[in-house]
């Protein structure tokens, strides 16, 4: 176990294992995706109070949860990279940041775009989980700002993984405190005693959806670490040995 | 050679030592402690002077604008908080000298509250009154920026700590604190607004003084690794 992460944590042997890893996520999240959407979009039935305009929930969801879940592993693999001085580590969290901060936005679109003519508004201020993902968004933004403001590649992986462990601690509290307000959100469907308030018709698309997206992020992050990796060891030897052989090959 | 053998000084005296030298440094240039209270009275003025003059209305929006001003004299103060000191080497020595950097950074977040903060919570009821507050809202008001105020040197020191030596720091400093600090402002205003509702407001109080002291006792950490980050 040891031997495989320690492994695994050589820049050169990621970039092997990622570049065959990343077609089966791909493969298997747009299979969940396809199948999510098309069953999603026209087998689930309307709901019986919202209509067709639920479907958005297909994709809100999924992207609300990602954006949590990105920044989970930018500060998980920050923390690693600061105390074990693993620089995959901190690559992964430099990648992880604009895909988190971009799932962020996705899941504030959807959200405003299922809000208009449910709600009618576009922007409800005393909603706490509107307020927690747009203070999220913020988050994303400060981290962004601080590696971008710091030339030195490894002073701004320590600085910005002081900043994210900062942000993780402090994130339960922003939640909590927004959530003091009088709340509009719908409660969680989904994780609630009892099991799912949904029919199956409904809830295995979603399922499915989350499914893929997850898979899809996994890809996607893969692909960011490997051109991260590639960059910040650009002067070393495996990559000069990579890069000439692929010149070989396509001479 | 008698020097180099005796004990440093303990942690209490080290503690005190640069809380008492933080706090001369600022007493030599005074402008640099009123300039945010200035900042602190002009922005509560600009309110009404936005919004209209109508009492309900400043009693409706005083609250707020209290926290917002406050929250923004405290970032605006806490720019130059390690800067002198990364200019003139002393934060090399800081870092080098015997005591615990969380220790000194914790006192060096304790004499910007005095310097800065505190001013800031006694000038307070002065807006209060402008804003037709009552005197238990103002009571209330004062408690809140009381722990506010703490945690915002706190947690500001974080973020001047890592910003610290970084060209335009300055909005990068709001850009990184403000979302960490939206607990302690919705606390505490909500907190206001309900004193002057004459509704329950022990639990802001309360929620108020425990983010006081987790951050007294968590941020002295952050801002001690930050600083020896931001000095390399």
């Amino acid at each position: 176990m040891w031997k495989f992460l320690h492994k695994l944590a050589s820049p050169p042997h990621f970039y092997d294992l990622s570049a065959k890893m990343i077609p089966w996520f791909a493969i298997i999240g747009g299979i969940f995706i396809m199948y999510g959407t098309i069953a999603g979009l026209f087998f689930a039935p309307p709901d019986y109070q919202q209509g067709d305009a639920f479907r958005i929930i297909y994709v809100h969801v999924p992207a609300a949860y990602l954006s949590m879940m990105a920044y989970m592993i930018m500060a998980i693999s920050a923390g690693i990279g600061l105390i074990w001085r693993i620089k995959l580590s901190h690559a992964v969290a430099a990648a992880a940041a604009p895909l988190g901060a971009w799932f962020t936005f996705l899941a504030l679109a959807t959200g405003m775009i299922w809000g208009r003519p449910m709600w009618g508004t576009w922007w409800e201020w005393g909603d706490p989980r509107m307020m927690s993902e747009l203070i999220m968004l913020f988050l994303y933004f400060g981290y962004m700002a601080l590696r971008a403001a710091i030339d030195d590649t490894v002073k701004a992986d320590k600085a910005s993984a002081v900043l994210a462990i900062v942000g993780a601690v402090n994130i339960p509290i922003i939640h909590f405190s927004v959530e003091w307000w009088n709340s509009l959100h719908q409660g969680s469907t989904l994780l609630r005693d009892g099991g799912p308030a949904m029919p199956a018709e409904m809830l295995y698309p979603l399922l499915a959806m989350i499914f893929g997206f997850t898979l899809i992020f996994g890809a996607l992050l893969l692909g960011r670490v490997r051109t991260e990796v590639l960059f910040r060891e650009r002067r070393s030897r495996w990559v000069r040995n990579l890069v000439c052989a692929q010149e070989g090959r396509n001479e | 050679m008698n020097e180099r053998e005796s004990e440093p000084p303990g942690l209490s005296q080290g503690l005190s030592s640069i809380v008492r030298r933080d706090i001369l440094l600022a007493w030599k240039r005074p402008g640099d402690v009123l300039n945010p209270l200035f900042f602190f009275a002009m922005v509560s003025t600009l309110f009404p002077l936005a919004t209209g003059p109508s009492a309900a209305q400043l009693a409706f929006s005083g609250p707020g604008v209290v926290w917002v001003a406050a929250l923004l004299a405290m970032l605006l103060s806490l720019n130059s908080l390690f800067l002198s000191d990364f200019e003139d080497g002393s934060l090399d020595q800081l870092i080098l000298s015997p005591q615990p950097l969380p220790l000194l950074s914790l006192g060096k977040a304790i004499a910007h509250w005095l310097v800065n903060g505190l001013p800031l919570v006694l000038v307070s009821p002065l807006i209060g009154v402008s804003f037709q507050m009552s005197g238990q809202t103002i009571t209330v008001m004062l408690l809140t920026l009381f722990f506010g105020t703490i945690s915002l040197s706190l947690l500001g020191s974080i973020g001047a700590a890592l910003t610290v030596g970084l060209h335009r720091g300055t909005a990068l400093l709001s850009l990184l604190i403000l979302p960490l600090a939206m607990p302690v402002l919705i606390f505490g205003a909500r907190t206001v607004s309900l004193a002057a509702n004459d509704t329950a407001v022990s639990a802001g109080i309360y929620f108020l003084a425990a983010y006081c002291m987790l951050a007294l006792t968590l941020a002295p950490f952050a801002t001690a690794a930050a600083l020896r980050i931001s000095n390399e």
